[in-house]
């Protein structure tokens, strides 16, 4: 079981964490709602929950809940740019089928 | 596809909830839009990674071009491309300066100046407009998402008519304003949050046609501007036009088109830029004549020929720390915003003034739209744990006319904002049933020296004696600078109120030259203001008098009734004299006069009170 970042998220997540001025890493994680069932979470982690689950990808320390995981589980974070617009994007495996704006997704 | 940022930690927004909000620097050379991504403010680029829009708009019969396709037509086509429109946002024709140097045909409006186009007549407004649906087609585009709405920028130094405009400019664009944020407030916010500093810090703003120096106090999280001043028309662009008057005289041109005009303004900014970084600038250009220009300028030559406009921003920065109350060595640190700031001549007459290298650790052009982006992400709604609070100040006391011509200053200058101030005021006149309520601002005592802002009437107050009426005036500035003036009598409720949206707003030169008489003439002012309470008080003892011989006027002998005339003659005549001393010396001849007259009238009154009424009642009253 694994959750990567690519090169170029982690790059971005490092520089954030970096001028945010604290946080340990990146929580991922999902949740029931959307328009599709259920929807990502993407949050800087200040501290570790007891029974988190960790990650380190290139340099940067991502934890997920248990419950999470599964839906989670060989999801790649990319970050993306297109046209005007950049941020980052989860490539999961998992998932079935998304709502057109990608933001929520059934597995 | 929603491309994702990272949220604070349990504040992940639903999906398709996510508050998109933006912060925009409305420039008067150039616009910038940003906004705060994964927590961080970064400004958004165009399709070819510019920052900048240059706050330019050129109109043709089938619509519009903005930004630098439209600054390409600067040369070609000046009439319809209109620049700098900031400095006329709010303004009457008469307040333009230069503007007979101007390519544009202006046409003169109440309220505000109109430009003639090729796409029709157009208001500055509109134009603002423009740049501003340009800017937000960019941050939606960059967003992925409508807009909740936008932080804007203004010079502390707008009044309510430029503000007011800007904030139509913005509806006419489609966005919802958040807040109007003063210019070096944002830059602060940028600075001060970013470094976590605390203390006194000075922001030196020359922008290309603004300069505003404000002097803020930073201490836990929370910013509060101490005092503001300026020239809301001295820019960078005024250095550009010393170098193109320079060019002419150097190169001994005749009088110009205006296509050659822009041409050699444009040579003179390239001119300006490339001084930044060299000691000898080339200026070449072939005029539409065949004419060529071929001069040398050199860091020497244009330090000297501007050496007035950097003097004329440094004398703005002194009244700011003296409004302040403070020495420049209790400035910890200067904030350089603005691309006019790289300038070496300013930068080296900011760091002798202040005695320290001004900060420049973030780009001057950026600054202002980053403060704006995060101010907007916070009033959105999207917290990012750090709570902090922004005050700004009032530019000019605002207050009410009193009898006489008097102003009672109700909020003084340099309050925070918002604010509301209440003052109770009473009737002057016996069955007084209206008041006028005069809304001026300025520093100055007496009325006609100030600016008038508003005028209402509060009707329906009940027939009372003079004085005993209760009216509370409530003047209420909000968050943008917006004034609404509101009086109601206490015991009858009526109430009347007025928001003060200006026809145009004053312009600089009478800012400057308001804060400048108020200080000449402190003393003047003191003397007329002592003379006129005097006038005032005078009539109020005339008029008592006589509505006292007009009820119990048989009181009085035919002998002491001329006597106390006489004496009420002679107020009258030493109240127009506009003698101060002879006022106070007749008022007391007329009070001595009178005071026999007042012992009887006392005598009548208790008597008529008591009449009618047994001992016993009188006796039983006591008792209980």
């Amino acid at each position: 079981m694994a959750v990567t970042l690519t090169e170029r998220a982690a790059k971005h997540v490092s520089k954030y964490i970096d001028k945010r001025g604290r946080g340990i890493g990146l929580r991922l994680g999902v949740r029931t709602s959307g328009c599709s069932g259920m929807a990502y979470k993407l949050e800087f982690a200040d501290d570790v929950a007891a029974d988190d689950i960790q990650f380190e990808s290139h340099g940067v320390r991502v934890l997920i809940d248990p419950k999470s995981l599964p839906y989670l589980d060989g999801t790649e974070l990319d970050y993306a740019r297109e046209g005007l617009n950049e941020g980052f994007k989860f490539n999961n495996p998992n998932v079935k089928d998304a709502c057109g704006c990608g933001e929520s997704f059934n597995v | 596809m929603v491309l994702l940022q990272i949220a604070e930690p349990g504040q992940s927004d639903a999906p398709h909830e996510r508050r998109l909000a933006v912060g925009i620097d409305l420039g008067t050379t150039n616009s910038l839009v940003a906004t705060v991504r994964s927590g961080l403010a970064v400004v958004l680029n165009d399709e070819l990674g510019r920052s900048l829009l240059p706050s330019v708009v050129r109109y043709t019969s089938d619509g519009c071009a903005t930004g630098y396709e439209a600054q390409t037509y600067q040369a070609s086509d000046p009439r319809n491309t209109i620049c700098s429109v900031k400095r006329f946002m709010g303004r009457g024709l008469h307040d333009i300066a230069h503007r007979e140097s101007l390519p544009y045909k202006f046409e003169d409006a109440p309220g505000m100046v109109r430009i003639n186009t090729a796409a029709g007549i157009k208001t500055p407004v509109e134009v603002s407009a423009d740049v501003l649906h340009a800017l937000r087609a960019r941050a939606e585009a960059a967003l992925g998402g409508e807009l909740v709405g936008a932080v804007i920028t203004v010079p502390a130094y707008f009044d309510d008519a430029q503000r007011q405009a800007t904030k139509d400019a913005a509806k006419l664009a489609g966005i919802n304003v958040l807040r109007l944020l003063n210019e070096p407030t944002a830059a602060a916010i940028a600075y001060g949050l970013d470094n976590g500093s605390e203390g006194v810090f000075a922001v030196y703003d020359l922008g290309g046609g603004t300069f505003d120096i404000s002097i803020l106090k930073l201490s836990r999280g929370v910013f509060e501007v101490l005092s503001t001043g300026g020239d809301s028309a001295l820019g960078g662009d005024d250095f550009d036009q010393r170098i193109f008057c320079w060019i002419l005289e150097a190169a001994k041109l005749k009088p110009l088109s205006h296509e050659d005009s822009r041409l050699l303004l444009n040579r003179a900014r390239e001119g300006k830029e490339y001084l930044t970084f060299h000691g000898v600038a080339p200026i070449t250009a072939r005029l539409s004549s065949g004419e060529v220009v071929d001069l040398k300028l050199t860091t020497e030559i244009f330090t000297e020929i501007t050496r007035t406009l950097v003097a004329k921003t440094m004398q703005a920065v002194r009244k700011a720390l003296r409004d302040a109350g403070l020495a420049t060595d209790e400035v910890k640190g200067v904030i350089m915003v603005g691309g006019a700031t790289r300038m070496p001549q300013i930068q080296r007459a900011v760091g002798e003034f202040f005695k320290q290298e001004p900060l420049n650790n973030l780009d001057p052009d950026k600054v202002v739209a980053l403060g704006a982006a995060k101010q907007a992400n916070l009033l959105a709604g999207n917290r990012t744990g750090d709570d902090w609070l922004l005050l700004d100040v009032i530019p000019l006391s605002l207050g009410l006319e009193m009898m006489g011509g008097l102003v009672e200053k109700i909020v003084p200058r340099n309050s925070t904002i918002p604010i509301a101030r209440a003052q109770d005021f009473t009737t002057f006149r016996d069955g007084q049933t209206a008041l006028a309520v005069h809304v001026v601002q300025g520093e100055r005592e007496i009325v006609s020296d100030c600016r008038s802002l508003a005028c209402f009437e509060l009707r329906g107050i009940p027939p009372m004696v003079a004085g005993a009426a209760r009216i509370r005036v409530t003047f209420q500035v909000d968050a943008d600078g917006l004034l609404s003036v509101s009086a109601r009598e206490q015991s009858s409720g009526v109430e009347a109120s007025v928001v003060v949206k200006p026809s145009y707003g004053l312009s600089d030169d009478e800012i400057a030259s308001m804060l400048k008489g108020s200080l000449e003439h402190s003393r003047d002012d003191a003397f007329r203001r002592a003379l006129k309470e005097a006038q005032v008080e005078a009539q109020r003892l005339i008029e008592a008098v006589q509505s006292a011989l007009k009820s119990d006027g048989e009181l009085l002998s035919t002998e002491e009734r001329v006597r106390v005339e006489t004496a009420i003659a002679a107020l009258q005549a030493a109240a127009l004299a506009e003698n101060r001393r002879q006022i106070t010396v007749t008022m007391d001849a007329l009070d001595a006069e009178t005071k026999a007259f007042a012992a009887r009238r006392m005598d009548k009154n208790i008597r008529r009170a008591l009449a009618g009424r047994s001992i016993d009642e009188l006796a039983g009253e006591d008792q209980s």
